[in-house]
């Protein structure tokens, strides 16, 4: 036999580095969901009317909604009258000074060290905990130049008419389950505005976590970069340990005007459960963004690493000329995770480019899917996609599928797939091994090369994050 | 250094080497010939510890220690070095990256300490000049697109950079043009030493010119069947290997 099976397996099933939560009280609404619960809600967000009336839409579509079932994963009934669908930490803090040191020990835990982050890396860090945003930094120099970075209840009372304006134009209320629920109950999120002209003077990042029990998450994002802007948005969370499964279902939004450029990273380690697939979160995210504007440009580029179940399809809708879409992608599932990912390329302008990278790393008894999208519609002349799947296995229990689709209505389009699998092999495995290195960072060492590709496209600091974030999660995994 | 006594092992089930033995002292170089699929390459695995090579019978000891049941890493760390017949590409790692890792892994296991990356630069350059290695290449991921000859030279590139005590070097000539057949020996003679020894595995005579051996093996379906001094392989290029079995016949049927 070459590598025994449990080698690898031994090297993936490490323990959750980031497991431990944070007493700090709860100020919650009851679990529960209604139309109570929604006007409670936003009256304790301070919400104008228009947002109550725009929540109680989207409540009453989604009462008409079913949850989708087409995605390949397993997946338990989720209770929505189960959750609570607020919860914030009690006192809100108006500086870092006056936040919770509780919470910064959390942060610290986490490797999130606000004020040095913010102050070293140029980083204006937006910090989500829970629902409510506690911490904001380097505001002061982003006002400067007219970019607004806020959570999206304080866009909501002082950016009202921009809000209203963009929220829900490129993800409608009723575009599908999650979506609408989001729309009905979302709590905070981040929001983002690039005047025109403006190249946005540094990496905007928000650090997500889920911490209190019992808590869905549903976090509202809204990207605006107008005519011949750039901004580069990091997002990046991880959970601390927890018994039960949690919901999180967020909904980002980009807008990208004319010449404008987004790039949306995110690093996503949410607790995935034990090695018995037992606890863990659902992430159920819709994130689109729409190149709105002629020779507009939106990346995403992921990696994901956490969650026991995920189902997310960064999508990108090319309405204006000459516009680009692309999307890199490293998902990696161990144990009894589940993820479905992959994207949906919208053409719709003239000559538009859409380019799909997919690394998808499958250990354990996990499930790996890439489910992507490509639709070419009639008006959009010379549209050119291309796409490139690749997979590794390590072991032999887990599991990668690739779905393709592809819909196109004009002959001159140019749709390219690629997809290649293929296993960790013994051969590099023991090619590195013969050099000295150990088995656990052979495999580290060659996923890693697997997917640098994607990883190019991180930034910098986000790289090294994920590149870390990749090994621990492959510890325990030769097999 | 290296002692290997009646050696048996399995590949998928099948036994390829049958009771081989072997001894090499510190500071010989012991050329190995014989025909395809002998068990030349089997030998070179089970010594570096290939996962699926399975020993069944015999001992090999490294420096006195039990070297089967090291894992591969340890030996490595041991100062065991194998330069593959087929070296395997692995896309996206960067050849220097792999290399300072490997060395560090292994200085690290030693107890030594770990080189910086000045430290390892500088080495690094030394040894592309010494090997007339192109430096594009170890900006590349290991091994990916090399040339068959380019993945030879790394082979003994790293072999120059990682320093072994024992190098097993598997047709590393094989594919090489005339000017790397030459810095590949030349590699191999500057770390000729009274505390190395080498394994060298060839078809050929003509890389024994530049490496001229201690002693020529001449292994034939899986054992040992003649052993002499560079004058034998001057003899087999010139009558082959059915001579060799025709003077001992008792022997290669063992
Ligand atoms: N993984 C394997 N599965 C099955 N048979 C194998 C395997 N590895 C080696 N063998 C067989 O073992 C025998 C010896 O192979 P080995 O590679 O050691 O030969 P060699 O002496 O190095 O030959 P060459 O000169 O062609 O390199 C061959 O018959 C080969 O087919
Ligand atoms: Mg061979």
């Amino acid at each position: 036999m070459a590598t025994q099976p449990g080698e690898v397996q031994a090297a993936l099933s490490r323990r959750y580095g980031a497991g431990f939560v944070t007493d700090i009280e709860s100020h919650s609404l009851p679990p529960g969901l209604g139309e109570d619960t929604i006007r409670a809600l936003s009256a304790i967000k301070e919400e104008p009317e228009w947002m109550t009336e725009w929540r109680l839409a989207a409540y009453r579509r989604w009462l008409k909604m079913t949850p989708p079932n087409w995605a390949h994963l397993k997946l338990g009934a989720i209770d929505f009258q189960a959750i609570s669908y607020y919860s914030a930490p009690k006192n809100k803090p108006k500086s870092l000074a006056e936040v919770d040191p509780k919470l910064l020990e959390t942060y610290d835990k986490l490797g999130v060290p606000l004020h040095e982050r913010a102050k070293l890396a140029g980083v204006a860090v937006d910090a989500v905990f829970d629902s409510v945003s506690v911490a904001n930094t380097a505001r002061d120099q982003l006002a400067k130049v007219g970019v607004i970075f806020c959570s999206m209840s304080e866009a909501i009372r002082e950016h009202g008419d921009l809000v209203r304006q963009y929220l829900g134009t490129v993800v409608p209320q009723g575009d599908n389950f999650f979506a609408a629920l989001n729309s009905a109950v979302f709590s905070d999120g981040s929001f983002v505005f690039i005047p025109k002209g403006v190249r946005c003077p540094m990496e905007l990042s928000t650090y997500f976590r889920i911490n209190a029990g019992h808590t869905g998450q549903f976090e509202r994002t809204l990207i605006i970069a107008e005519e011949a802007s750039t901004v580069s948005y990091l997002e990046g969370c991880t959970a601390p340990m927890r018994d039960e499964n949690q919901l999180h279902a967020a909904v980002v939004e980009l807008v990208a005007l004319e010449k404008a450029n987004i790039k949306y990273s995110t690093v996503q380690n949410w607790y995935p459960g034990d090695e018995n697939g037992k606890g863990g979160i659902y992430n159920f995210v819709t994130k689109r963004g729409e190149c709105r504007g002629d020779d507009s440009r939106i990346t995403w580029t992921q990696v994901e690493t956490g969650s026991a179940i995920t189902w997310k399809y960064p999508s990108c809708v090319l309405r204006g000329d000459r516009s680009v879409g692309e999307f890199h992608s490293v998902a990696l599932t161990n144990n009894y995770q589940q993820a479905d990912t992959g994207t949906k390329m919208i053409h719709i302008g003239r000559d538009t480019k859409s380019k799909i990278v997919s690394k998808g790393i499958s250990a354990g008894r996990s499930q790996n899917s890439y489910r992507g999208l490509v639709k070419v519609e009639k008006g959009a002349l010379n549209a050119r996609n291309h796409t490139r799947c690749d997979s590794i296995l390590i072991g032999k229990k887990c599991g990668s599928h690739t779905f393709p689709y592809m819909e196109v209505k004009n002959p001159t389009a140019i749709v390219e797939h690629e997809a290649t699998t293929s296993k960790i092999s013994d051969d590099q495995l023991f090619y590195c091994r013969s050099r000295g290195i150990g088995e656990e960072d052979a495999v580290s060492m060659i996923v890693d090369g697997f997917c640098k590709q994607v990883f190019r496209e991180l930034p910098m600091e986000f790289a090294v994050e994920a590149k870390k974030l990749l090994e621990v999660s492959l510890e325990g995994a030769i097999g | 250094m290296l002692k290997i006594e009646n050696l048996h092992a399995r590949v998928a089930g099948k036994e390829i080497l049958k009771g081989l033995s072997l001894e090499a002292k510190s500071g010989e170089v012991h050329a190995i010939m014989g025909p395809n699929g002998a068990g030349k390459s089997t030998l070179g695995n089970v010594l570096a510890g290939r996962p699926g090579y399975e020993v069944t019978q015999g001992t090999v000891t490294f420096d006195g220690n039990n070297l089967l049941e090291m894992e591969p890493e340890v030996r490595a760390a041991a100062g065991l070095f194998l330069a593959f017949q087929y070296p395997v590409e692995i896309p996206g790692v960067n050849n220097t990256y792999f290399l300072r890792a490997a060395l560090n892994a292994q200085r690290k296991a030693r107890g030594a300490e770990e080189l910086d990356s000045m430290q390892f630069l500088k080495l690094v350059r030394e040894r592309v000049k010494e090997m007339g290695m192109t430096p594009d290449l170890l900006n590349r991921a290991v091994n990916e697109g090399f040339s068959g000859g380019e993945k030879k030279r790394n082979e003994v590139f790293q072999m120059a950079v990682l320093e072994p005590r024992l190098a097993i070097l598997d047709e590393t000539d094989s594919g090489l043009d005339i000017d790397a057949l030459k810095q590949v020996a030349e590699g191999v003679n500057r770390l000729r030493s009274p505390e190395r020894s080498f394994l060298v595995i060839t078809h050929y005579q003509r890389l024994l010119d530049y490496i001229v051996p201690d002693f020529v093996h001449v292994l034939a379906d899986g054992c040992i069947v003649e052993s002499g001094d560079a004058t034998l392989a001057k003899e087999l290029e010139a009558h082959g290997y059915a001579w060799v079995r025709d003077r001992t016949p008792a022997e290669a049927q063992a």
